[in-house]
């Protein structure tokens, strides 16, 4: 062992200068399982306390469902804790190619492939299929697992500004002479909550020869009429190449992610895709749970529709009690303060008030774009989003930022 | 020379509402800031090596040499002079 002490001294300067610029993550202690209302240690070593969340993925209400936990604990009784392999060696059992199998069938592709989470995903399907004769068109917000993938890839890189298909279209003009022309996005755009147009980018990508690839993370389980993602909200199900999404948000929030798409480009994660080659399977009570997920909400709409019904309210409530939000449809909804102080202030004061939500700044959105992000759930219901709205109304009006636009706020807050 | 970079970046980077409240001049932070963020850097590089008829090499393209029109300015002379 050699830690010497240069290197403890310049690790811990590193953490000290992080705590400097504001950007220290804390973790919280949850003494519950994930659901709207949970218990929270914080600061650390308090009593932990009951708050209604509006920080979690479990857009459908599935991490703590019945169902879903007797399906994981069958999985556990069945076939066990772990595989102990990766799966091209002896880590795949029957409940991967019938999970994946589900998958294909939900989202409306050809083929899918698990991977242990999205990120890995992310991280892995692009060196597989891509080389340096072809391009990554990719919109400026989408997610930054999406752009270490992209850098883990020899193909050329570009971008254009967030949905913009102007400039999307100048770049496939621009690419013209690859031999194949990626576009990338998010489905639902994490820390906007607005949508790629997916209709527009089909078009596009029909008129230039252009494949599409789509995160919908933020979308499988409850965009669209019966929640198969945003592609199904455009109308264009089965012609996005490439979808990745991920089990870890509303397909239940334990973990793993998939490649699904075009047959070719499945196998070809399957035979050089880093992340899945050497990374273990998705253990086998998560692959049941994901299944009974499946099954759920493709028996019933309920769960998506309960979301949507949530969001509608909440995204009306919090404009009329004051605040600036983020224009969209989707679960995610921004309340925007433009000062990153402030959004920690309004974060800290909505804790007290029983409310669980987090600030974000930049790095994490663009400077002078601060934010709290909320997001709705099929958990919640009406009474405590207006209890929530209520505790929102009093901490904005010790601010005085309600009625104001974002002029308004940056002219007393700065941003 | 200024000015044609000027325009690139306000056009490639910035959408109608920030050309309207950003003003950007030769000593604007343009990376640091977030205006360009590292990762969309690379068109701007192409569009510099492609209409100066320069190359830069990965290796000089950092951050810090993008973060200004004036110091860009900087690294396109060097190259010229060292093509």
């Amino acid at each position: 062992m050699a830690y010497p002490g240069a290197a403890r001294e310049a690790f811990a300067r590193e953490i000290e200068s992080i705590r400097g610029q504001g950007l220290f993550k804390e973790e919280r202690f949850i003494h519950s399982p994930q659901s709207s209302g949970i218990l929270v240690e914080y600061p650390s070593g308090e009593a932990p306390r009951k708050v209604l969340n509006l920080c979690s993925n479990n857009y459908l209400g599935l991490s703590s469902h019945p169902e879903v936990i007797a399906a994981a604990h069958r999985g556990l009784d069945e076939r066990g804790y772990g595989m102990s392999s990766v799966r091209f060696i002896c880590g795949t059992q029957d409940l991967h190619r019938d999970l994946e199998s589900a998958i294909t069938s939900f989202l409306g592709t050809e083929d899918t492939i698990l991977f242990p989470s999205c990120m890995d995903a992310n991280a892995g399907v692009f060196e597989a299929v891509l080389g340096p004769e072809d391009v990554i068109i990719s919109d400026r917000l989408v997610h930054a697992s999406i752009i270490d993938g992209i850098r883990l890839c020899k193909a050329v890189q570009d971008s254009y500004k967030h949905a913009d298909m102007g400039h999307l279209e100048s770049k496939l003009e621009e690419h013209q002479d690859k031999r194949i022309r990626l576009i990338v996005t998010d489905g639902v755009f994490s820390m906007d909550g607005d949508l790629a147009p997916l209709d527009r980018i089909c078009e596009l990508a029909e008129k230039h020869g252009a494949m599409v690839f789509v995160d919908d993370s933020h979308a499988s389980g409850f965009i669209g009429k019966t929640g198969r993602g945003t592609h199904e909200h455009f109308g264009v199900l089965g012609k996005i190449d490439i979808i990745t999404t991920t089990l870890g948000k509303g397909l239940g929030g334990a973990s793993g992610g998939c490649v699904s798409g075009r047959k070719e480009i499945v196998e070809l994660c399957r035979q050089r895709a880093r992340p899945y080659l050497f990374s273990n399977a998705v253990p086998p009570p998560i692959a049941c749970a994901a299944l009974k997920v499946l099954e759920i909400l493709s028996r019933t709409t309920e769960r998506r529709d309960k979301l949507e019904e949530n969001t509608k309210f909440w995204r009306k409530a919090i404009r009329e009690a004051g605040f600036v939000i983020k224009d969209g449809e989707s679960p995610i909804v921004p309340i925007m303060l433009f000062n990153a102080k402030l959004s920690q202030d309004v974060a800290r004061d909505l804790f007290r008030e029983g409310v669980y939500v987090v600030g974000f700044f930049f790095p994490v959105v663009p400077a002078g774009q601060a934010r709290i992000r909320t997001q709705m759930s099929a958990d919640h219901d009406i009474p405590e989003l207006e209890k929530a709205v209520e505790a929102f109304r009093r901490v904005g009006e010790k601010y005085g930022i309600l009625g104001l636009d974002k002029k308004g706020i940056v002219a007393r807050y700065g941003n | 020379m200024k000015d044609v970079i000027l325009d690139y970046i306000r056009r490639e980077y910035l959408d109608d509402e920030e050309a309207e409240e950003i003003r950007l001049d030769e000593n604007t932070p343009l990376i640091s800031s977030g205006i360009v963020d590292s990762f969309s850097m690379v068109s701007l590089k192409r569009f510099l090596e492609k209409k100066y008829s320069i190359s830069i090499p990965d290796a000089d393209a950092t951050p810090e040499a993008f973060d200004t029109v004036s110091r860009i300015l900087d690294l396109i002379a060097r190259f010229r002079k060292e093509a």
